[in-house]
């Protein structure tokens, strides 16, 4: 019992995504229809993008941005008007002098490598989706085995 | 064939729900992650280093920038490919193609044509506001460029696609979205050219504005605002490429019809 409150319900995270891998896997290997693997990719990247994310979950932090108007209000006006009058009063209120407690923001880096796999995701999804375009256009079917069967009287 | 398929997933399942043991438990604040010494420098230097608050973009753009220019280039590419794929369809066989229900623009609903209206030129001021606050704030590049983009999307399903395409035109997007790239890599080979290595956005601190007050150092601050050009070029590329998808997926090419 406790080493399944350990792995099971400790980790559950790790088991919708494994389970959403799976479902994406098995529709990319067995499903006929080549929209149908394009959706079970789309679920299969789902599952690694929600893993990555997961990963930069940390208890007690914040988003990865620093906060610059809970700081002094004198630095954050340094930072935002020119104020010719007291060009030393801002070089002594450096930002640079704050000291940043990582223990209080996430981790930023899964969050970008993500920002960018969502984006580049939908841009190949639309190209698997012209493809099928091209594919239903050619052979005006969809389904794998129909295809094949059409390539090889082609080839006969 | 189904079997064997099944097979083959369970016993990759299986092997991942048994390391799953392994992994840290979910917001461990102890995880090699979190502890990693690469976190730490991004969450406590990106501030002193480049003077921008939201971490995400300082390490989009500036630290890992060589990456995210490729991303870029990724989606330029993919863009690319479906104009190319289904674009010359259009060409070689327009006869072989069924005829499409043309749509007259006095066919559609008047209430979401006047809806759109109002509601498109917010979302394009909120696309650039994503853009150019990205530093600041959620946002930037990626995430504005796709709002953007879905402004021309909604436009093109309340009119149909040849009264969006009369405003950016098919080569257009090919432009816009190469414009974005030659934004990216040309702000990465003019640092190349001062001397520096390429994207190290602080050897460009000649060009751009300086400092307020001198609170940092003006090298620091043209890492800022090189970040700043770079997610302009993002956003041109992503935003072009988005709608590009869309017209051409939509109309199988014929970039004729509504939805």
């Amino acid at each position: 019992m406790d080493i399944f409150q350990d792995i099971v319900i400790a980790r559950f995270n790790y088991w919708i995504y494994v389970i959403l891998m799976m479902v994406g896997l098995h529709a990319m290997i067995v499903k006929n229809n080549l929209i149908k693997k394009l959706i079970g990719m789309s679920i299969f990247q789902a599952a690694i993008i929600l893993f990555f994310v997961s990963v930069g979950v940390k208890d007690g932090a914040t988003i990865p941005i620093v906060s610059h108007h809970g700081h002094a209000e004198e630095s954050a006006e340094t930072w935002h008007s020119v104020d010719p009058g007291h060009p030393d009063e801002g070089a002594v209120h450096d930002h640079g002098h704050h000291e940043i407690n990582p223990d209080r923001h996430a981790n930023p880096l899964p969050h970008v490598l993500m920002l960018t796999a969502i984006v580049v995701g939908v841009a190949t999804l639309g190209v698997g989706l012209a493809v099928s375009q091209k594919i239903y256009r050619e052979y005006g079917t969809l389904e794998e085995n129909e295809l094949l069967e059409k390539l090889r009287s082609n080839d006969g | 064939m189904k079997a064997l398929g099944l097979m083959v997933v369970v016993v990759v399942g299986a092997l991942l729900l048994y390391a799953v043991g392994d992994f840290p438990a979910w917001g461990d604040p102890q995880s090699p992650a979190s502890q990693h010494e690469i976190s730490r420098h991004f969450i406590t230097q990106s501030i002193p280093e480049t003077a921008v608050p939201n971490m995400v973009t300082a390490v989009l753009a500036d630290y890992r920038g060589y990456d995210t220019m490729f991303e870029t280039v990724v989606i330029f590419t993919a863009g690319l490919a479906i104009i190319g794929i289904l674009g010359m369809a259009r060409l070689t066989d327009r006869e072989s193609l069924k005829p499409m229900a043309e749509t007259r623009p006095g066919d559609r609903d008047m209430i979401v044509i006047n809806t759109c209206r109002q509601v498109i030129p917010i979302m394009q001021l909120f696309a650039f506001y994503v853009v150019a606050h990205g530093h600041h704030s959620p946002g930037g590049g990626f995430q504005g460029g796709v709002i953007l983009g879905a402004s021309f999307i909604l436009w093109a399903i309340a009119r149909d696609l040849p009264t969006a395409l009369q405003g950016i035109k098919p080569r257009r997007i090919v432009f816009l979205a190469a414009l974005g790239v030659v934004i990216y890599a040309g702000t990465g080979v003019l640092s190349l050219a001062m001397d520096a290595k390429l994207l190290d956005y602080s050897a460009l601190h000649g060009f751009l504005p300086p400092a307020p007050a001198d609170a940092v150092p003006n090298e620091i601050m043209a890492r800022s605002h090189g970040m700043l050009i770079v997610e302009i070029g993002v956003a041109f590329t992503v935003s072009a490429i988005m709608f590009g998808i869309y017209t051409y997926l939509s109309s199988m090419g014929r970039l004729k019809g509504g939805l």
